[in-house]
């Protein structure tokens, strides 16, 4: 899960990370309110999950409340790339004298934690990494070891940070650590971390990404979850612990195992090329035990989306037995009852399989046909779905 | 010939008394598997009755790997307890820690991975895997025995369910090795480390190699490949249609930005000599016509 900026500003603050005094404001009113309790001049800052948008106009200076009020009024409602703005940050305004960049992050490539460190913050950073990498100090973080204060010293002078702030960026560096750490996070980035006028080091703009797997130990999470900008079908599928993402298409998918169902999204899409640029409308996975109240919820979420022209099932019986599924969709289609509309196509294959198509030719639903393999099975859900 | 297990390997089950745990070592036993015992903290000295097989519990690995003799394990622990399940079995020097767990957070993962690598004396496959296989040998995870037999292909993929669909649909010819490696962003055996094995392997004579969209582990095999391995290799990478900033599925299946994606992991495999299917079925006629079959 990717955090808005003022979300990472508290984590920043909880571990003691130096940040700026900041409030967040969903109406213009409230921004006046919040910048009358912060006093001076002040920042107004879209909160939005993309980059860019100081370019876009999304981040404006303000000289008194009334002037963040309007600023505010500006802001809020604005689209920018596709992400319309709710909410804005209030922030104190510093005088900046350096912009510097530090981040933590996972590195998949070498299965270790790795911590970017530049004197040249404030910037698109991989332009920087791109056209100055002389500028950006990589320095691999142990798993096992993390930050301690010698490491954010070897940081410190792999990344050439000026002697005045050194000790300063070191105690940002540990208590980063922290934050990365303490809060199962896969990405802690500050850009830029600044140097004010009186010399004071601050992270001004964060930006962090947490790892959902750790939710079972970080219950305080789930209060961060964006609710407004969830697909409500999403949402649901969420709620009956179904692994589902909404796509585009228009060929709704239930398949068993991440990589079988990502693939029969692929070949659906193939297959939609000869009918009219059909695509694939989700990725559904049911997981090993399918279930007929988990074929029934699955089925139930996709035969919920408008743009679902047809289904295709497509199970490879490894561990679950294919009569089981059979058994499954039998059963979510009673469930269903009046509620199932749209075509069915099924294909099994695995563990069981005569036994499974058996059941289901018994059981002759007027919606459900079977094809044998799972390229002629998305080609007739894909031709289903153009007619 | 296989690669990372065979016939006298000696398995202990880490979480064989939990619900998963059981049910998967009856069918290990059943596919020929020589399973002596299990690890459950708190409940060493039961004894577990499994179709009629005795098998012994014990609190850590340590004792289980000094009473039984096992040189491998399997960890079914629930992802909270993983980390410490797989450093018991580090600290006791295990060769081989096959880790099925789904759901374990990577600042676990990344710790016990880069423990292994201080320690140098254990292999770890997964986590977030089905476990690996040689049909007729032995069976370590959740790939079902009875897809198919012994022959001269070797697999290795970051899916379970396109591992069984492949095995599948080369049935007829059969595999030296099957190595489900996982589908998370942090994993302790990877395409390179099969490749390798599978080229040393001399009962192997082609690679299947099956990849996912996320990191870049198939680019880095296919620069592998280009430099180390000779045997024929086909390839089939899914998630073509994956959105950018989406996880699908497996915690590792996700596009950032431009990097990750299927198509430049495509271009990086035929760049490298290997062949790419466009699905499962497609990738499977690829291997049978170098094969001849």
């Amino acid at each position: 899960m990717d955090l808005f900026e003022y979300q990472a500003r508290d984590l920043f603050e909880k571990h003691g990370v130096p940040v700026l005094a900041a409030a967040i404001a969903t109406t213009a009113d409230e921004a006046e309110v919040m910048a009358t309790k912060l006093g001076g001049k002040v920042v107004v800052k879209a909160q939005v999950k993309v980059g860019g948008r100081g370019k876009a106009g999304g981040v404006k200076l303000a000289e008194n409340p009334s002037d963040a009020r309007e600023k505010a009024g500006a802001i809020l409602g604005m689209d920018i790339k596709g992400h319309i703005v709710h909410t804005v940050m209030i922030a104190a305004a510093a005088p900046i004298e350096s912009e510097y960049y530090l981040a933590i992050l996972l590195d998949r490539s070498n299965r270790t934690f790795l911590v970017m460190a530049s004197v040249s913050g404030g910037m698109d950073i991989e332009e920087v990494a791109h056209t100055a990498p002389e500028k950006l100090a990589k320095i691999p973080v142990s798993a096992v070891d993390g930050i301690s204060a010698t490491k954010a010293n070897e940081i410190i002078s792999a990344a050439n940070f000026p002697a005045d702030v050194a000790d300063q960026v070191a105690n940002v560096l540990v208590k980063l650590w922290e934050v990365f750490q303490s809060e199962d996070a896969t990405l802690v980035e500050v850009n830029p971390l600044v140097k004010t006028k009186d010399g004071k080091i601050i992270a001004l703009d964060g930006k962090v990404t947490l790892d959902d797997n750790a939710d079972f130990r970080q219950p305080d999470h789930e209060a961060l979850i964006d609710q407004a900008a969830e697909n409500p079908l999403e949402a649901v599928a969420k709620e009956k612990g179904l692994n589902y993402v909404k796509l585009d298409g228009e060929v709704g998918i239930i398949g068993n195992g991440a990589g079988l169902v990502m693939s029969t999204l692929d070949v659906v899409a193939y297959a939609g090329e000869k009918h009219g640029g059909v695509r694939p409308a989700n990725f559904l996975d049911i997981g090993g035990g399918a279930s007929a109240q988990v074929m029934a919820d699955g089925l139930s979420i996709i035969l919920g989306d408008r743009d679902v022209k047809s289904v295709f099932v497509n199970v490879f019986g490894g561990i679950t037995a294919c009569d089981a599924v059979a058994t499954g969709i039998v059963q979510a289609l009673e469930l269903l009852g009046s509620k199932a509309t749209k075509p069915i196509v099924v294909r099994l294959d695995g563990n069981n399989v005569m036994e499974g198509r058996a059941i289901l030719n018994q059981a002759a639903h007027p919606l459900v046909q079977q094809l044998d393999t799972m390229d002629g099975a998305a080609d007739r859900a894909a031709e289903l779905a153009a007619k | 010939m296989s690669i990372f297990l065979n016939e006298s390997t000696k398995v202990i089950v880490q979480g064989m008394t939990g619900s998963e745990g059981t049910k998967h070592t009856r069918r290990m036993l059943a596919s020929g598997t020589k399973i002596v015992g299990g690890v459950t903290p708190g409940k060493g000295g039961q004894v577990l009755d499994i179709d009629g097989h005795h098998l012994p519990v014990f609190n850590t690995v340590a004792e289980a790997m000094k009473a039984t003799g096992a040189n491998a394990s399997v960890v079914f622990v629930p992802p909270k307890f993983a980390k410490a399940a797989v450093i018991d079995a580090i600290d006791a020097v295990m060769p081989l820690v096959v880790v099925i767990t789904e759901g374990i957070p990577v600042h676990d993962s990344a710790s016990f991975y880069a423990y292994s690598l201080s320690k140098g004396t254990t292999r770890i496959v997964g986590p977030n895997c089905p476990g690996l296989i040689s049909p007729g040998k032995s069976n370590i995870g959740i790939i079902p025995a009875d897809i198919t037999g012994a022959g001269p292909i070797g697999l290795v993929s970051k899916s379970g369910t396109l591992t069984y669909q492949m095995m599948y649909e080369l049935r007829d010819i059969g595999f030296s090795t099957a190595v489900g490696i996982g589908g998370d962003p942090v994993i302790g055996t990877t395409h390179i480390d099969c490749l390798r094995a599978f080229q040393d392997d001399p009962d192997t004579k082609a690679i299947v190699m099956i990849g996912e969209i996320g990191g870049d582990a198939e680019e880095r095999a296919a620069a592998f490949i280009t430099e180390y391995v000779t045997k024929p290799v086909v390839g089939y990478v899914a998630g073509f249609t994956a959105p950018e900033g989406k996880t699908m599925g497996h915690a590792g299946a996700i596009v950032s930005g431009s990097s990750g994606t299927a198509q430049g992991k495509k271009d990086a495999l035929e760049a490298a000599g290997v062949k790419v299917g466009q699905t499962p079925s497609e990738t499977a006629r690829l291997l049978r016509a170098i094969l001849g079959r």
